[in-house]
Parts: C-alpha cells; sequence; structure tokens
C-alpha cells in the first residue's frame, strides 16, 4: 500500500460509514436499535 | 487552583476517562430507581462498550445494537452500526479503547491495586489474542444470525452469555435496586457474576485482560490502527532501538516495530518513555506542521 494511499483510506472508510448509517437508518435499524435500548435487556443484565 | 490543572496534565487520559463515563452515563435517577433512560439519544451508540441497560446509559452499545439488529428476523446484516464501526474506526481506532470506554477505566483502575507480581502476559498470550476475534465472529455475529427460535428471532450470545461490562453496569445495579428483578436472578445471573469477578481478579495481575483476550469491540477497532486517522509514527532518524517504549508499553508492544498494533490502544506511555521523542501521534505531526506553517505566515 502506497503511503498517499495509507494515509487517505481513512477518509474513503470514514466517507463510506456515514453512507452505510444513512441506508441503516433508512432500512429501520435504528428503530430497531433503540426498542431493544429502551427496554430492560434481560439477556444482558443476566436474567435471560 | 493550579494543582488541579497540573493533576489533570498529568492524568489526562484518565480524566478523559472519567469525564465520557459521566457523560455518557450521567441518567442518574436510572441508579436510584431500578429502571433505564428511555430518550431519543439511545437511536445513536457510543464509542466503546457501554450496556444499554445501564441505568445511567444515555445511548446504545455497539455490539449490544450489533446483535439486536442481526438477530432480528428481517436483517441479515446491519448497515447502522457497521457503518458506525467503519467511522468510530476510520477516525480513531483503538484509541477508544484507551480514552473512551467504561469498562477500559474500571481495568485501569483495578490493575492500580497493588499485587505481589504483576503479570506481563498470560501463558498461551500469543494464542489467547485470537480468542476475542473467535467471540466476535462465534458470539456477536453467528450465533445471532442462525441461532434462532421459532419465529427467526435471535439472541444477544455474547451479552447473555459473556458480556463482564454488562453485568458490572447492568446486571448488578437493576437487580440490586429492582425486587421483581432480585426474583428472577437465577444460574444464569450467578455465572455472569462469576465470570466478572474472576476477570476483575486477573485484572489485579494482568493489564486489562478483558480487552486482550476477550473484548470483540476491540477486536474491530484494532483492525483500523494501521490506517485510522489517529496513528503513531516513528521517527527512524531518532530512534535508536532502545526497547524503552516495549518496556513501557503495558500490552507488551514492541512499539518502534509496530507503531500501530491491532492490539495498542493509544494509552501513550511509549511516547513519554521515549527517550528520544522518536514517537508521535499524526495528530502531533499535524498540529507541529500547521504551527510552522502559521510562522512562516
Amino acid at each position: 500500500m502506497t503511503a498517499r494511499l495509507k494515509n487517505r483510506l481513512w477518509l474513503i472508510l470514514a466517507a463510506a460509514g456515514i453512507v452505510f448509517i444513512i441506508v441503516g437508518v433508512m432500512r429501520g435499524e435504528a428503530q430497531i436499535v433503540f426498542t431493544k435500548a429502551v427496554n430492560i435487556c434481560l439477556e444482558c443484565i443476566g436474567i435471560g | 487552583m493550579v494543582n488541579v490543572f497540573t493533576w489533570l496534565g498529568r492524568h489526562i487520559r484518565l480524566a478523559v476517562q472519567f469525564a465520557f463515563t459521566l457523560l455518557t452515563n450521567g441518567y442518574m435517577a436510572g441508579f436510584t430507581k431500578g429502571t433505564i433512560y428511555t430518550g431519543a439519544t439511545k437511536f445513536a451508540c457510543v464509542p466503546g462498550l457501554n450496556c444499554y441497560s445501564c441505568p445511567g446509559a444515555l445511548a446504545s452499545c455497539p455490539i449490544g445494537a450489533l446483535q439486536a439488529v442481526l438477530g432480528n428476523r428481517d436483517y441479515k446484516f446491519t448497515f447502522y452500526i457497521s457503518g458506525f464501526l467503519l467511522l468510530v474506526g476510520a477516525l480513531l481506532g483503538k484509541l477508544v479503547c484507551g480514552w473512551l470506554c467504561p469498562f477500559g477505566l474500571v481495568q485501569d483502575l483495578i490493575h492500580k491495586i497493588p499485587f505481589v507480581k504483576k503479570i506481563r502476559r498470560l501463558p498461551g498470550d500469543r494464542w489467547l489474542r485470537w480468542l476475542k476475534y473467535g467471540i466476535l465472529v462465534g458470539f456477536v455475529i453467528l450465533l445471532p444470525l442462525f441461532a434462532v427460535d421459532v419465529i427467526g428471532q435471535g439472541q444477544p450470545w455474547f451479552c447473555e452469555f459473556i458480556c463482564p461490562s454488562g453485568t458490572l453496569f447492568a446486571g448488578l445495579p437493576l437487580v440490586g435496586a429492582n425486587a421483581d428483578l432480585q426474583q428472577t436472578a437465577g444460574g444464569l445471573f450467578a455465572w455472569k457474576v462469576g465470570l466478572l469477578i474472576g476477570l476483575v481478579f486477573l485484572s489485579i495481575a494482568v493489564y486489562r485482560p478483558f480487552c486482550r483476550y476477550v473484548c470483540p469491540l476491540g477486536a474491530v477497532y484494532g483492525l483500523f490502527n494501521k490506517v485510522s486517522l489517529y496513528r503513531l509514527e516513528i521517527d527512524h532518524d531518532k530512534c535508536t532501538r532502545c526497547g524503552a517504549c516495549r518496556k513501557a508499553c503495558k500490552l507488551d508492544i514492541s512499539v518502534f516495530e509496530q507503531p500501530n498494533s491491532a492490539e495498542c490502544i493509544r494509552c501513550g506511555a511509549c511516547k513519554k518513555a521515549c527517550p528520544n521523542g522518536a514517537i508521535r501521534s499524526t495528530f502531533e505531526r499535524w498540529t507541529k506542521e500547521r504551527k510552522r506553517q502559521d510562522g512562516r505566515v
């Protein structure tokens, strides 16, 4: 990997990350996360 | 007041760790009432491992959220959480673990407890370090995706059977403050508390055993260390390969050879230890370059 590409790769990955987040929100994934997060997760606290 | 600033300057990482933990877990009413926060900020994730069922948590845990979406029968891939991990990883890499993770802070504090002999690495350390990748693939991705019930819903396997952060920040405070939950706590709760206790004792002797061997979030961020915006650089003209950086590194990384190792949590101990000032971050280089340019103007 050239030094120039290595120095810029973070920018490509970050941009891809932002696009992915937008796509995820549009697919309704954020709502799934929210619904899970506002109810006590019994599995997470060890109740099962 | 001057002493406070002097102390903060010397312990800047600890101060940031405390501040970020308090900032992202600021719903104090949750701890007294035995409930959790239900506001809109829970749509978003925090960068570190921070259970969304912690009474104080104001946002979601990326690993819990990843399992929640993958375990949903309507999704086989999550753009939302993959994108979040890509974004944070690309900007900070594993700096998150060293500076912004509440469970990392807990392990740091526990390791300050004096012990007859601090252990630099566990036997089989080289192989044990691969365990976190196995946990990431098995417990966080494959099991929630494919071990589903009759209606196609998967479980958060990592949260349910492993995560000691969830036990510490969510399980113990909620079960302690909620009588209904106390009645339902059984074998699984005992297993998770046992894991947590084992990890606490191990953390006294070994620096950050959970981060080294178990944490799937650190496993993801570590993959970005070589290409993230924040990286470490070695000035080979100044470096004498004396090994002072390796000696100072509590994770036993040979920094002068691998400044961007996937294990490095960016604690900065190597930079302080280098007698020749040969280690610097990309942020420090840019600051220096900007100052030089301003000087010319």
